[in-house]
């Protein structure tokens, strides 16, 4: 039997973000119909760059677009099985899969908008990961050689920053922005790159913002939700629309329903953190967990896959400061983006678990957390890079860990009884009992 | 069948001890030189340092037996090389290294530093960024102060400074040491090679695990004998291309199969020693240059694909037959690469055989496969 312990209302800017999105995939496939520039790339790209091109220009992030895929089993089956048939490993990243797998099938995630893949005028992508270039490497290739460029942020944790590295990344962009010019035949617009590398900042600031006034209990958001609500910072986050919905709209609401003790979970007894993507066709597990009274709060990944955050003077966790400076420049917007990029809590463990380990054991206790349900996500091996340590070291601090093993786009790849089993097992080492059946 | 006369079989036997005793080596190495010993996971270590400052490089590889102390650090969708790597370490084989680094490549071998880092107590661990990015003209001058970074780390660690007198007796010695294996690699260009695919194996491996002082002597007293030296028939003349491989096993097994390896592209082969640092420059500029400009790995290898014209280079100048394309199970970078080079192998005539190498190799089922290849190779041969 439930026991409503909360009020909870639906979130009243939940269409909106709704149509945004949809407006992004639609805005890109009509892009050239408009006499616009479309390019691909990914979620972690410098989108404010290409911005200087002009106001007609549209991008396709792959990593939502294959999560995109992924949620339509159907169509992510048949991406997958395809792209295996021209010889590539099935253990490669999948949303990469689903992308190419989409590419040689000339199907979009989004017919109504466009039944043939619309393909991007140039390639813009930033590396990190393994996967991050070679993806665009070969889905040049597929697309019959468009034309790539990519930013090398691989430059070291945070914490050991230098003038060389910031340079590196910097000269990287200069070169960028002259292929750019190139490839397109435009003229380059400073002052609109300066104003999307603001509205960056905004748009990082506000996520992290909103992320945190999930500390509160009851919980104002659910992963399963904000997984709705980050995915915009993913798709362009210098673009106006995202950080204004962030800023005046998402956050606000948020605010208000911490304000009005307004619980996603309306019988919330648990919290939890998940880590890495979800296995996006089985969304249902979060479902399941509220039968618990369990919300899971976000993650490490939720919070800053787009979200920045700073320590606090009160030594809290808390939304990074929106830079105070007036940029002038090229050169000033490029080293602000760079600088404002390379503390990505997302971007740390790619040196060391332990930068990783740090991060989510302070989530764990600043948020008040049961448990945490770790990924194993064989989709990702860039999120899951180092994932294994993470669970040792928050079991050392004293947090219960679920792993489970799974995949965010190959269905394939995911045992959905047997983690309900193992979830159940898991709640029932919490000492949490259903509260309805 | 591949054939050598019994008195020149043995000159080999020093580069095949040191691979197997590479342990005992190392200590007594150390116990004779009182120096410090660097277990390094990736050869894109700038080794020129670390024989500046006297230290010996050792190659952290695997051991290729089944191993179970990994899996709770290392998530199984990560390569086994990485794994087994990281097993020798936790299984105590390394106890003698004083230092560990890395030079930053793919996530894979990363995770095995950073496992070792966090639970296997050792004096000294560096992280050293490199660029992914080498075809940028903004490489070079980055990995530049990364490397002086890094001197002055190796300088704060033994005490003394590094000078450039010690830096050029470093690159001298690597560039030596790379100028040797070249020429003897040219021998394998011969109708009738003047060495298996095994004895270049074992020469390669070891050279990162042994001093380089000693592995030049042994290189340069090895030369004279090679040049008349012949394996006799070579049989099928075969490429090996993949990730890391010191699969001696595998090897030993194909050239058992009346086929020869005439040329590779491996970490263990000829990407390890293609290119020499040209001192013309200031010398950290030069060390920079040569990791940057070498045979790249196929994770810095973008945005132009620089390695399929270079794989083409080497199978047309051994007069390659066939090509086995290897990878470690689950190595991305190389599974990103390998169908476009199946394709252009194959486009230009060179019959290809996939092959996904983990820790222990079914040298069975492998075997047939093998045996299939070559039996389509001649087949050809025969029409």
């Amino acid at each position: 039997m439930s026991s409503v312990k909360y009020p909870k209302e639906q979130l009243k800017c939940w269409g909106k973000a709704k149509t945004l999105r949809e407006n992004y995939y639609r805005d890109y496939a009509e892009a050239h119909d408009k006499g616009g520039i479309r390019w691909a790339g990914g979620a972690w790209s410098f989108d404010a760059i290409p911005s200087g091109l002009g106001e007609d220009v549209w991008c396709l992030t792959g990593e939502p677009y294959g999560a995109t895929v992924a949620f339509n089993k159907d169509l992510a089956l048949e991406c997958q099985e395809a792209i295996e048939t021209k010889g590539f490993a099935r253990d490669l990243c999948s949303y990469m899969r689903n992308y190419w797998g989409s590419v040689i099938l000339n199907k979009y995630a989004w017919p109504e908008f466009s039944k043939e893949f619309p393909k991007p005028d140039f390639m813009w992508q930033d590396h990190i990961c393994c996967s991050h270039a070679k993806w665009y490497q070969v889905a040049s290739d597929l697309e019959g050689g468009i034309p790539m460029f990519s930013v090398d942020v691989s430059v070291g944790p945070y914490e050991g920053l230098t003038e060389s590295k910031i340079n590196y990344i910097v000269g990287q962009m200069h070169d960028g922005i002259k292929w750019l010019k190139k490839q397109t035949g435009r003229e380059y617009d400073d002052e609109l790159l300066i104003k999307a590398v603001y509205n960056e900042f905004r748009s990082c600031h506000y996520w992290a913002a909103i992320c945190e006034l999930n500390k509160t209990i009851p919980a104002p958001l659910d992963e399963k939700t904000m997984y709705s609500l980050y995915v915009l910072g993913t798709l362009r986050k210098s673009s106006q629309w995202t950080a204004d919905f962030y800023e005046k709209e998402l956050y606000p609401e948020v605010k208000s329903r911490v304000e009005r003790g307004i619980a996603a979970v309306e019988n919330e007894q648990c919290r939890i953190m998940t880590d890495t993507q979800p296995p996006w066709a089985f969304l249902k597990v979060f479902r399941y967990l509220e039968k618990y009274g369990c919300v899971s709060i976000g993650s490490l990944y939720t919070f800053s896959l787009i979200g920045l955050w700073e320590d606090k003077e009160d030594g809290t966790w808390g939304p990074r400061t929106i830079p105070d400076i007036e940029i002038t420049n090229r050169d000033e917007a490029l080293r602000a983006l760079a600088e404002w990029n390379l503390s990505k809590p997302e971007w740390q463990h790619f040196y060391h678990p332990k930068l990783k380990s740090e991060m989510m054991i302070r989530i764990a206790r600043e948020w008040k957390l049961n448990g945490v349900l770790l990924h194993f996500n064989r989709g990702c091996e860039g999120l899951s890079l180092g994932i294994a340590e993470n669970r040792l070291a928050i079991q050392k601090a004293g947090f219960p860990v679920m792993p489970f093993e799974g995949n965010m786009g190959d269905e394939r790849e995911f045992d959905l009884t047997k983690t309900m089993i193992r979830i159940d097992a898991f709640m029932e080492s919490l000492g949490m009992k259903k509260l309805v059946e | 069948m591949v054939t050598v006369q019994m008195e020149e079989k043995g000159i080999f036997d020093q580069f095949e001890k040191w691979y197997i005793d590479r342990h005992e080596y190392a200590k007594a190495w150390k116990q004779k030189t009182g120096g410090k010993v660097m277990g390094y996971f990736c050869t894109y270590v700038p080794e020129e340092i670390l024989y500046a400052a006297n230290i010996l490089p050792v190659r952290i590889l695997g051991s290729h037996e089944p191993q179970d102390v990994t899996e709770p650090h290392i998530f199984a969708m990560f390569c086994p090389f990485c794994r087994d790597c990281l097993a020798q370490g936790l299984k105590g084989r390394f106890d003698y290294l004083d230092g560990i680094m890395i030079a930053q490549s793919c996530l894979h071998i990363r995770q095995a530093y950073t496992s070792w880092d966090l639970h296997i107590p050792t004096e000294y661990s560096y992280y050293l960024p490199h660029p992914m990015h080498v075809q940028s003209p903004h490489a070079v001058p980055y990995l530049r102060e990364e490397l002086i970074q890094f001197k002055k780390s190796i300088e704060d660690w033994i005490g003394k400074p590094i000078t450039d007198e010690d830096l050029k007796r470093g690159i001298e010695l690597m560039n030596a040491n790379r100028r040797l294996m070249k020429q003897v690699y040219e021998l394998r260009k011969k109708s009738n090679p003047s060495l298996t695919g095994l004895e270049a194996m074992y020469m390669v491996v070891s050279s990162q695990m042994t001093d380089k002082n000693e592995h030049n002597r042994e290189l340069e007293a090895l030369l004279p004998k090679l040049t008349t030296r012949d394996i006799g028939e070579s049989g099928e003349r075969l490429m090996i291309i993949g990730s890391e491989d010191d699969d001696t096993k595998f090897i030993t097994m194909v050239e058992g199969l009346d086929a020869t390896f005439v040329i590779d592209d491996h970490c263990t082969g000829t990407r390890y020693f293609q290119e020499e640092v040209n001192t013309s420059t200031d010398l950290m500029t030069a060390i920079a240059k040569r990791y940057v400009d070498r045979v790249p790995c196929p994770s810095k290898d973008w945005p132009n694909r620089t390695r399929l014209d270079y794989i083409l280079q080497l199978a047309k100048e051994y007069d390659v037959q066939g090509a086995i394309l290897i990878q470690q199970k689950f190595c991305d970078p190389h599974e990103l690469d390998i169908p476009i080079i199946k394709e252009k192998l194959e486009d230009n005539g060179i019959p290809t055989l996939f092959l996904e190498f983990d820790v222990t190799v079914p040298i069975g089922q492998f075997k047939t496969r093998v045996e299939a290849f070559l039996e389509i190779i001649r087949e050809e041969d025969l029409f």
